[in-house]
């Protein structure tokens, strides 16, 4: 694998110093992770702006003053690291003081430090390593340039800009602007852009202008992950047309760092000690513990509701879904019927396949064409052969307006119906008054959202989030650089930068404040609880925890008068109604007691004061509600004892006739299979009858 | 779970820990009783509205199907809840109580009130067929007996929810009807007593924390009152009763799709706090609207007894051999140390946040690109443990937003990755009566520098001159947009295919049946109306302005050199094929001394053979003796 070659340029002129501890934060971040993700590869640091002169071209050519080699080109190390934390100044006077001498180049001094550095990195490399000698550039370009005895200054950078392109090098351009420069004149600043522009029009460079510490941070890619292919194929729109891309991860999230276990087992001064924990899984029988299944006898059980289905790796191959390798479109749609938040992962890039000018065309005229109409395409994706799933995705165009740069798409993956669950949400119209917005706090709101612009009309956008850096990875690996120099360091607070990205910009309030104010004004008053209505807001439904309003809906009026009177005792008329709304009443803890006892009492005497059994089909229905109404309020035990009591009772009084007639009407004790607290059993239940017949006889 | 991180749909830059945090606490249970009216008047098939559709579709039917797809969803994404069905006004009974006209319908291996089963799911599917039959439809309540079939269908159904405690798990009835006044039939007294009993037993019920959900079907010409019974039983009120009915339709199918999605409660991620600014924040709950579905992780069997195996980890050091505990420790290697760090450090390095949400300021929409995304977004509403002054300002701020065409720029996201998020407020969308999208804000989570790759500027060094379309090209392009139309596409309207095959599957073996239904894929494209001449006109044509008359020799024609890695590739096979020659496989095979190989060495005889590499050992030795037969 080729190691990169980065020369990091940076402007220390006096203009430059407020920044300075930011760019050194930045760039000894770079250096730390390349130690950790890249510690082969190289880098080295020229420094401009600087009262002194120290390369190599001046003293074999002169001239290339005030540009100082800091550190030449070499593997990443902790001296570099710590060189960038602690950047010489220039001449320190905080004035332009400097300047005379500046004033005497012959050119722009940005350009110096370039040919300085492509100098080194042709003399360290000649041909090699192409594509991975790579340049980067920290200034804010105020510096005034002369003209030029050698010819213009648009053909100097063009032929600096050809010679970068010849030998295969990369550059990255920042470019400080805003709160980051200080005021500078204008027409000086243009000409630099202009200038520069050249490059990034020439070369692979990237120009990138930021205003702010947080978007210098994430300017600079600290780490470059070589993009890799994900699929390269045809797009297939029809059998006969397909167009040939190259699909990349256009976002991936960069993680924590995955740390090892750490063993500490081994003496403390065994220097050759790996200090690695090995985690050994073993597979045993959960009938026998002692006993390890061996990976043969292991097979796999996949769930299906409660129950779980072993299939064998083989059979599985057999069966499993088997989608062919491609790219194919299904259609195209408006762009409205694909919501924003439909997007299920991260993204994905299709690129024209590289030299190959028809399908540029072909993605450029079919970029251009779906913007023009608000269309988004939706495409069915299997990346590689033996890929056990499909992805629906939506494609939407990225219409590049850069030269050498060529339109190209972006994939969101959409959701299949599995994946969505539609859950119901009150709508807010349906709202009381009292919850919706009045004409001044809508007012209010709507001055917050204009006040608290974050991409305000010819700035730059704030937090955008190409130039923001994680700020825990950050500060994990300035925990990690803090380690290696004192093994017992605290943890860092976050970097004062970079907490500005968790926290409202102060600055931004103070000028708000009296949008904000009265923003906070129209809201005051405390409000009142939503949660008495909550079943509104579909929470649990709950019918005890609500007052019934009583005009929404008309009662019948005999129900009303039903209500009303409420049942006290069970009457001789209807007990087993009674019972029922007695035992139903819940205005009392007594009241199920209550209901149990008066039915008792109530079929004790439906059986004495029967005639010649009379009054057995109505005992007999009172006592099927009392079974019920014992088993739904779990009192089994006092439906039990009662019916043993019953029957012992019946056959002291000689009236062994109602027994007969509850066995032959199969009225039987609870068992528990009915009411957990029985302690009586299935059989039990159903021969407490019969055998109390069978003693008698 | 730590068993065994080898997942069968995976993508290989999927990482499993990601999957797990999007995984939302879902630990509170539901138990649930589909209570359905069978009574004659749901299989009326007489109103017009179903002949148009054609397709004799009675509202029994529509229940049936309703429950059926539940069951089905149910089973794959929350199979720990558990349902009964229940029928009442029927002919024959089946219940705990031996109540009359009430019927649980069930299958062997299941208790009434059970976690959903193959079998169940399967005999419920062609329970239709022979319902009258070995159900059979009954009217209930009939004027002259003490009858009480509704009574008795939601006495029955408070006893199948007995077990469990309410406070633990979620406890609904649902219940389909058509019949808005259930005890039309009868007058006078015993009316009003029937409905004065009716009404305390579903009290009883609820007091004892059941909800009892009505999901009423609508004839088109005779509206479902629920004003006549219900509004009483449910205990609704006010604007609610409104908006409660499903809107009177036309078409069943969106009485179905409506009905569908009220059976769903909504399950709320967390709660949390948004702040606005200083000294004034909402409280929010976040839901999970969009997650991916996934096959249940697997459990690894003993194959000859079929039991669960039990997975035991052990720590070994590396350096002393010594079995050790789990460590406490962790190490990253930096500049040639061994830097230690405790679990402590670790997640005070990621503590950044409190884990609330905090208003930084608004951007146009316009600024959400296409590519800030990383996973799947979050739905927020605003919670009732609020107040009405809390809900003023969250209406007022989304519907400013939407009218200002604006989204909030939030700090916030989980404690293990605190990161910017997008609050983009989101109209609700009703078609047809029913909710399409919800009203709220949809919470997407923002991508650091340190997330986004240059691809296309990194594109830009590897090739040389860039073109782009002219006008004609792009008006081509126009006119073949235009004729492959998807009209009316939705997100979500096609299923994985990949998962419904595997649940197929499942579902046969667990059933022990021979075959394995087909299942459609509905993710390919169209190909007859691709074929159609209007379609393959423009494709043609626009296939000649941008190509020219040479499609085939232009797409055909390599472009260029073979880059540097398809070179190495092709001398790693090369290298592969010249290896493998040394090895006597089919000896090897026989005498089962493959195992006894390295893997570089086994993968030489993949790569000689043009297999696939990928996999474990075990896996590579299986693909290996797959391919030669033994």
């Amino acid at each position: 694998k080729q190691k990169e070659a980065l020369l990091l340029l940076l402007d220390v002129g006096p203009s430059m110093h407020s920044v300075l501890p930011e760019i050194e934060k930045v760039c000894s971040l770079l250096v730390q992770k390349k130690l950790i993700y890249n510690k082969y590869d190289e880098v080295g640091i020229v420094l401009f702006g600087t009262e002194d002169t120290d390369n190599e071209l001046t003293s074999e050519v002169g001239g290339y003053q005030h540009v100082v080699v800091l550190k030449d080109i070499k593997v990443v190390d902790g001296d570099i690291v710590e060189a960038l934390q602690q950047l010489p100044r220039g001449k320190n006077d905080g004035d332009s003081s400097i300047y005379p001498f500046l004033y005497a180049l012959t050119l722009m001094l940005v350009l110096d430090a370039v040919i300085v550095a492509m100098d080194m990195l042709i003399k360290k490399f000649g041909e090699t390593n192409k594509g991975k000698k790579r340049m980067c550039l920290i200034t804010n370009a105020q510096y005034p340039i002369k003209e030029s005895y050698k010819g213009t200054k648009e053909e100097q950078v063009t032929t600096i800009a050809k010679q970068m392109t010849v030998h295969g090098m990369r550059m990255e351009s920042i470019i400080l602007r805003g709160k980051l420069s200080q005021d500078a004149n204008k027409g000086i600043m243009d000409e630099n852009d202009r200038l520069l522009n050249i490059f990034s029009k020439e070369t692979s460079t990237r120009l990138l202008y930021v205003d702010n510490p947080i978007s210098l941070f994430g300017a600079l890619r600290t780490r470059n992950i070589t993009p890799v292919t994900v699929f390269r194929g045809d797009i297939e729109f029809s059998p006969k047309l397909k167009i040939k891309v190259m699909v990349y991860k256009k976002t991936s999230e960069e993680k924590f760092p995955s740390l090892k276990k750490y063993s500490d087992k081994a003496p403390p001064n065994d220097k050759h000690a790996t200090r690695d924990v090995k985690v050994d899984y073993e597979y045993k029988s959960s009938e026998d513990p002692d006993k390890v299944v061996p990976p043969d006898r292991r097979i796999k059980g996949y769930p299906y509701g409660p129950q779980i289905v072993p299939i064998s790796s083989a059979e599985w191959e057999a069966v499993k879904f088997k989608p062919e390798k491609g790219v194919k479109l299904l259609g195209f749609t408006e762009s409205n019927n694909v919501l924003r938040h439909h997007y299920m992962k991260d993204v994905y890039a299709f690129l024209p396949e590289p030299g190959n000018t028809k399908a540029m065309l072909a993605l450029s005229a079919l970029a251009r064409a779906m913007k023009e109409m608000n269309k988004v395409a939706i495409l069915r994706c299997v990346w590689r052969r033996g890929q056990s799933n499909v992805i629906i995705g939506v494609l939407t165009p990225n219409l590049s307006d850069r030269e050498n740069i060529p339109d190209s798409f972006y994939l969101n993956v959409l959701p299949f119906a599995e994946d969505v669950r539609e859950f119901q949400f009150p709508s807010f119209t349906n709202f009381p008054a009292s919850w919706l917005p009045n004409e001044l706090q809508l007012e209010a709101a709507d001055n917050l959202i204009k006040t608290l612009d974050l991409a305000p009309h010819g700035q730059q956008e704030v937090l955008l989030p190409d130039f923001t850096p994680n700020p825990v990875l950050e500060r994990f690996y300035r925990y990690l650089e803090l380690k290696s120099k004192d093994p017992d360091a605290a943890v860092p607070p976050l970097d004062d930068t970079l907490k500005k990205i968790t926290e409202p910009d102060g600055d931004l309030l103070l000028q708000n404040r009296a949008v904000i104010g009265s923003f906070c004004r129209s809201f005051e008053l405390k409000g009142n609880p939503l949660k008495k209505s909550r079943r509104l807001l579909g929470g649990k439904r709950s019918f005890s925890s609500v007052d019934v309003e009583g005009n929404i809906t008309a009662q019948p009026a005999n129900l009303i008068e039903n209500a009303s009177v409420k049942v006290e005792k069970i009457g001789d008329l209807t007990p087993v109604q009674d019972f029922e709304a007695l035992i139903s009443r819940r205005d009392g803890p007594d009241w199920v007691v209550k209901a149990i006892n008066e039915m008792k009492n109530k079929i004790f005497d439906l059986v004495e004061d029967s005639h010649e059994g009379d009054n057995y089909p109505k005992a007999l229905e009172c006592l099927v509600v009392l079974r019920k109404g014992c088993i739904l309020e779990q009192e089994p035990k006092q439906f039990n004892d009662f019916l043993r009591h019953l029957c012992n009772f019946c056959r002291e009084k000689k009236l062994n006739s109602f027994c007969d007639y509850l066995a032959s009407e199969g009225l039987a004790l609870i068992p528990k299979t009915e009411a957990i607290d029985s302690e009586v059993t299935d059989d039990e239940a159903r021969s407490f009858l019969v055998k109390s017949e069978s003693k008698v006889v | 779970m730590d068993v065994d991180a080898d997942d069968i749909f995976r993508d290989d830059e999927d990482d499993p820990d990601a999957q797990h945090s999007l995984l939302e606490d879902e630990s509170s249970k539901e138990y649930v009783v589909y209570l359905v009216d069978a009574s004659p008047k749901m299989f009326n098939t007489t109103c017009p509205a179903a002949e148009q559709d054609q397709n004799d579709e009675t509202h029994f039917h529509i229940a049936i199907s309703c429950i059926s797809h539940t069951l089905k969803s149910q089973i794959i994404n929350r199979s720990y809840d558990q349902v009964a069905i229940c029928f009442f006004n029927t002919r024959e009974k089946k219940n705990l109580q031996d109540l009359n006209g009430v019927y649980v319908f069930n299958v062997a291996e299941r208790e009434f009130l059970d976690r959903p089963t193959a079998r169940l799911i399967k005999e419920f599917d062609h329970l239709e067929e022979s319902f009258s039959k070995s159900i059979g439809s009954q009217h209930g309540v009939v004027s002259g007996t003490q009858e009480n079939s509704l009574y008795n269908a939601i006495w029955a159904a408070q006893a199948l929810l007995r077990k469990g405690s309410a406070k633990t798990v979620d406890k609904r009835i649902l219940l389909f009807t058509n019949e808005d006044d259930p005890f039309g039939s009868i007058k006078g007294a015993v009316k009003s007593d029937m409905t004065r009993m009716t009404l305390q037993r579903a009290k009883d019920a609820q007091d004892l924390g059941i909800s009892i959900e009505l999901l009423p079907l609508n004839h088109p010409n005779e509206a479902f009152n629920v004003s006549q019974f219900y509004a009483d039983l449910i205990g609704l009120e006010g604007d609610y009763l409104v908006d409660f009915m499903p809107s009177a339709t036309n078409r069943l199918e969106d009485m179905k799709d409506q009905l569908r999605k009220r059976m769903f409660t909504k399950r709320k991620v967390k709660s949390l706090k948004f702040t606005i600014v200083n000294g004034i924040s909402i409280q929010l709950n976040s839901y999970a609207l969009i997650r991916p579905t996934v096959p249940g992780a697997i459990t690894w069997l003993d194959s000859i007894t079929n039991c669960p195996l039990k997975c035991e980890r052990t720590f070994i050091c590396a350096d002393t051999g010594a079995l050790m505990e789990e460590p406490i420790t962790r190490l990253h290697p930096y500049k040639n140390q061994n830097i230690t760090f405790s679990m402590k450090q670790l997640s005070e390095i990621k503590r950044v946040s409190i884990g609330h949400l905090h208003l930084l300021g608004f951007k146009p929409l316009s600024c959400l690109r296409d590519y800030y995304n990383l996973k799947p977004s979050t739905f927020l509403y605003p919670s009732d443990e609020g107040t009405d002054n809390s809900m003023c300002i969250f209406i007022a701020l989304h519907r400013k937003m939407i009218q200002l065409n604006r989204f909030a720029v939030a700090f916030g996201g989980s404690s293990s990755r605190p990161q910017l998020v997008a609050l983009v407020a989101q109209e609700e969308v009703i078609q047809s009566g029913s909710q399409i999208e919800p009203p709220g804000m949809h919470m997407i989570y923002l991508p650091y520098s340190d997330d986004i790759r240059l691809v296309e500027e990194r594109y830009s060094d590897s090739s040389g001159m860039v073109t782009k379309a002219s006008d004609d090209q792009i008006k081509k392009a126009a006119d073949l947009i235009k004729r492959i139309d998807l009209k009316g596409f939705s997100v979500c309207q096609l299923t994985n295919p990949a998962l419904q095959r595997h649940y197929a599957v499942l579902q046969a073996l667990a059933l022990a049946e021979d075959d394995i239904p087909e299942m459609k894929d509905e993710t390919l494209p169209d190909e007859e109306g691709l074929a159609r001449p209007g379609v393959v006109r423009a494709l043609e044509e626009f296939k000649t302005s941008v190509y020219g008359d040479n499609y085939d020799e232009e797409n055909e024609h390599n472009t260029g050199e073979p880059t540097e890695a398809s070179k190495k590739r092709k001398a790693n096979a090369e290298f592969a094929t010249k290896e493998c020659e040394n090895y006597d496989w089919g000896e090897l095979a026989d005498t089962g001394k493959l195992k006894d190989l390295t893997v570089v060495e086994l993968k030489y005889y993949l790569t000689a053979n043009n297999l696939p590499v990928s996999g474990k050992k075990e896996a590579i030795i299986t693909r290996i003796l797959t391919h030669m037969g033994k």
